[in-house]
């Protein structure tokens, strides 16, 4: 039962924001000797999980390729792309096409292309924002509709690559799975097996995301009615306050 | 026959190769704990070998991987200036090279899948071209050597610094985190021998009452799930979850099919992964570059996406894996 207390290593270290490594190694120690393994049995079965999980590390071989891409405009190219495909559409569908672009290019490997930073911040946020204005007439968006755009689009980044990267077969998730079940379990997982798996999850995602998407539109119009109808208020109010102050003046 | 062991032998160079490009670089103020991190990982690759067939011993590969999670666990590592284009050269360059980027990214995949379903199905003078077992291995490392040529040509670039060098920036920006999958593994199977894996088997089989599958597969994904919440990466709650449940009651009690449990569950992980402040990088940082005013807005926009989705897995593994 005592060896439990290295599971409970690994989540107070994790939960506690540690150096993830630190962790790891601090809870493969405690457990393993809690476990009544020596200290040599210790170092021998890291040596040996390590030299059998290799499999896991090896996407790093596609580095330089990427990084050859990324410095010849491979990003930039993606924002064209995407900025030619979604220049008329309402929020909900441009968010929504992006959902499917991002998982599929992500289950092509094609991880970087975008993400908060690369993509959901110079364009995406921006596009789906102007989408929104083009609704309300041109006029800039009340705060709190203005955030649930930005957050929207920073989710249908996050949700696509998620559910889409886990159909390639190079991916850490998958690696780490074979890796894990192979050295811990002497068995013998494809990666390619795995990836296909995970497809009836992304289009599952696909669905769902994208089915809530579409249906911010509806939202973003009904919210942008009241917020709208408030503000007219408020602006008569001040507006016959206004006369009335005035009157009295005279 | 192509071998697994001469493609992590090629692994193993890149990284060496890329420690003595860090070593040298004087933008890094950490240099030399950034290139004995990335050369001593190399030399693993190379030593791995050995342990594999027994030849070498295994302790001292044990030492040298505790080294590596002291170099990366006391922030010892850093990285360089990379010496690359900027944001401004880079749109001039897409729009000389267009759509024609995309082909060398998706020549990897390509070729991969190639290895993985074509070749093996072939014999060259009654051996496979591609040891047994490793197909999809190595169709990736065929794959990204590929597309390496592929992008040079493509981009008309002749120098093979230039795409070490850019390579070699991914690493550096990536830094440990990059081998933590790894050292999950390792730390599994450390797990596993310690027995870790039996307690927590009795523990569930205590707990769920016999040949339940619903429950049994509802336990194994809502783990994952709240783990997942709670250190915020499903990579660490896949060893403990799999340990506990997804082997000893899905896989090996109730026959449930390997690829799809696994799978499936590391998805559901990752519904917990869109909960959770504790993913800061994947929730509180793109809420942060946005500039929102209410740091959980993304996540408040995730949340019910991966409440249907963690019953999808539920279902996907009720219905198609066992």
């Amino acid at each position: 039962m005592i060896v439990l207390l290295g599971v409970l290593v690994v989540v107070l270290g994790f939960a506690t924001r540690r150096n993830p490594l630190l962790v790891v190694g601090v809870a493969g120690i405690v457990t393993g000797l809690l476990g009544r393994l020596s200290p040599l049995e210790i170092l021998r079965t890291f040596g040996e999980s390590f030299a059998s999980s290799r499999s896991v590390t090896i996407f790093a071989i596609t580095l330089p390729v990427i990084g050859l891409l990324e410095r010849n405009g491979l990003q930039q190219q993606a924002r064209t792309l995407i900025a030619k495909l979604g220049s008329k559409l309402t929020t909900g569908r441009f968010l929504t096409l992006y959902l499917l672009v991002r998982q599929l290019t992500a289950a092509v490997g094609l991880q970087t292309i975008g993400g908060p930073a690369q993509s959901v911040r110079p364009m995406i946020a921006p596009m789906a924002e102007a989408a929104a204005e083009r609704r309300n007439n041109g006029q800039p968006l009340p705060e709190k509709i203005r955030e649930k755009v930005r957050a929207h689009a920073a989710g249908a980044d996050t949700v696509g690559v998620f559910f889409g990267e886990d159909c390639f077969l190079a991916i850490g998730s998958i690696l780490l799975i074979t890796g894990l079940v192979n050295s811990t379990y002497h068995t013998h997982l494809e990666p390619l097996h795995l990836a296909l798996w995970a497809i009836p999850t992304a289009v599952c995602a696909f669905l769902v995301h994208g089915g809530r998407l579409l249906r911010l539109d509806r939202t973003l119009e009904r919210e942008l009615v009241t917020v709208n109808a408030q503000m007219a208020v408020e602006h008569e109010d001040a507006h016959s306050r206004g006369t009335e102050k005035g009157r009295s003046v005279k | 026959m192509i071998k697994a062991e001469w493609f992590f032998w090629l692994v193993g160079l890149v990284f060496v190769v890329m420690a003595v490009q860090m070593f040298f670089d004087r933008s890094n103020p950490k240099r030399f704990g950034t290139s004995a991190f990335w050369g001593l990982l190399g030399l693993c690759f190379f030593y791995s070998t050995g342990v594999n067939d027994k030849s070498l011993p295994a302790e001292p590969l044990g030492v040298a991987v505790l080294v590596l999670i002291c170099l990366g666990g006391f922030n010892l590592t850093g990285k360089g200036t990379p010496r690359t284009t900027g944001e401004s050269e880079r749109v001039r360059l897409a729009g000389r090279f267009g759509n024609k980027l995309f082909i060398p990214a998706l020549t990897i995949p390509l070729v991969a899948m190639i290895c993985a379903v074509v070749v093996p199905k072939f014999d060259f003078g009654g051996h496979p071209l591609l040891e047994k077992g490793s197909e999809t291995i190595l169709g990736l490392g065929v794959g990204a050597v590929v597309a390496l040529g592929v992008g040079m040509w493509v981009l008309r670039e002749r120098r093979i610094s230039v795409p070490l060098h850019a390579g070699r920036g991914l690493l550096e920006s990536m830094g440990w985190a990059l081998v933590l999958p790894q050292m999950l593994t390792v730390m599994g199977a450390i797990f596993q021998a310690a027995g870790v894996g039996t307690q927590v088997g009795k523990i569930t089989e205590a707990v769920l009452p016999d040949g339940q599958k619903l429950a049994a597969v509802a336990l194994y994904c809502v783990g994952m799930f709240v783990f997942t919440v709670i250190m915020g990466n499903a990579f660490a709650a896949f060893p403990v979850m799999t340990a506990a449940v997804g082997w000893p009651v899905l896989i090996e009690q109730m026959h449930g099919n390997p690829p799809a449990v696994l799978a499936v569950g590391m998805l559901a992980g990752f519904c917990g992964t869109l909960c959770t402040p504790m993913a800061a990088n994947f929730n509180l940082v793109p809420a942060a570059l946005l500039e929102l005013k209410d740091q959980y807005g993304p996540i408040k926009a995730q949340i019910p996406t991966a409440g249907i989705l963690l019953i999808c897995n539920i279902l996907i593994i009720y219905l198609f894996a066992l």
